[in-house]
């Protein structure tokens, strides 16, 4: 079980009115490499991995729902006062038709989400090497998200979540050194 | 007689970026309040139920679009 605590993990804050950023901010909320994905890939991985990592994929599954939260919270912060004419002008023309101001697990091409942008092959290393490509696929798309508004405050935001990626790759390349290390196995030739 | 629309106000925070939109609505159209038509209803006349796509004016439910209307 969860415990939640009401607050996001990092103060999100919106300065520009820019609802074109939210049709972009959907990559990270509902795309192939974003937050969504993310948590469901290491939550769900880490039933079948070497106990020696599980408690990482916990933590850092349960860490990328608190970005999902923070991202929610920028799409919603940008769209929710978005009139109509708005939403068409700044191309959330077919969002709005197809969702009002819902947010919804899509990419920014308006690409819903599935499972199959995530795995499960049941090979530790398989499986962490995936993890680690994610990680750097999320930073990649942190950085052109970042390229795509002069917000600086949101700005703040999203290189706070560009950081976590980071970390959370290191951390995923030292449980591959974890499973590679032998030095506990008692070897008898 | 049933509202059509419900209006709520939804929470404006102090650091929004846009504009706040302060009152919002959702669509409470007639069939929602009535369980199981009941028989012998008043009924339009046929050239007026082609206009209303119903033939019954308990269960006409307009819809005015929110273009241009700040929502």
């Amino acid at each position: 079980m969860w415990v939640y605590e009401k607050k996001l993990q990092y103060p999100v804050r919106v300065s520009k009115c820019d609802p074109r950023m939210a049709k972009y901010l959907l990559e990270q909320y509902g795309g192939a490499d974003g937050e969504l994905s993310a948590a469901l890939r290491y939550l769900n991985q880490r039933y079948t991995i070497p106990d020696k990592v599980i408690g990482l994929l916990n933590d850092i599954g349960t860490e990328e729902f608190a970005h999902l939260e923070m991202i929610a919270t920028m799409i919603y912060k940008l769209t929710k006062d978005a009139t109509v004419e708005q939403m068409d002008a700044q191309g959330l023309g077919e969002y709005y038709v197809a969702h009002d101001h819902a947010l919804f697990y899509q990419n920014a091409a308006g690409v819903p989400w599935t499972a199959a942008y995530i795995q499960a092959k049941g090979d530790p290393i398989a499986d962490l090497y995936e993890d680690i490509a994610a990680e750097e696929k999320a930073r990649a798309t942190y950085q052109w998200l970042i390229d795509m508004t002069d917000d600086v405050d949101l700005q703040d935001g999203l290189k706070f979540l560009r950081e976590r990626e980071i970390i959370h790759s290191l951390r995923f390349r030292e449980a591959v050194e974890i499973l590679k290390d032998e030095r506990d196995n008692k070897k008898i030739f | 007689m049933h509202p059509q629309e419900i209006a709520w106000y939804p929470f404006i925070g102090p650091c929004d970026p846009c504009p706040p939109i302060t009152c919002k609505t959702y669509s409470t159209p007639p069939h929602l309040f009535m369980q199981f038509q009941p028989p012998n209803m008043p009924q339009f006349s046929p050239r007026e139920a082609l206009f209303h796509g119903t033939l019954w004016p308990a269960l006409y439910s307009p819809y005015e679009s929110k273009w241009g209307k700040g929502r």
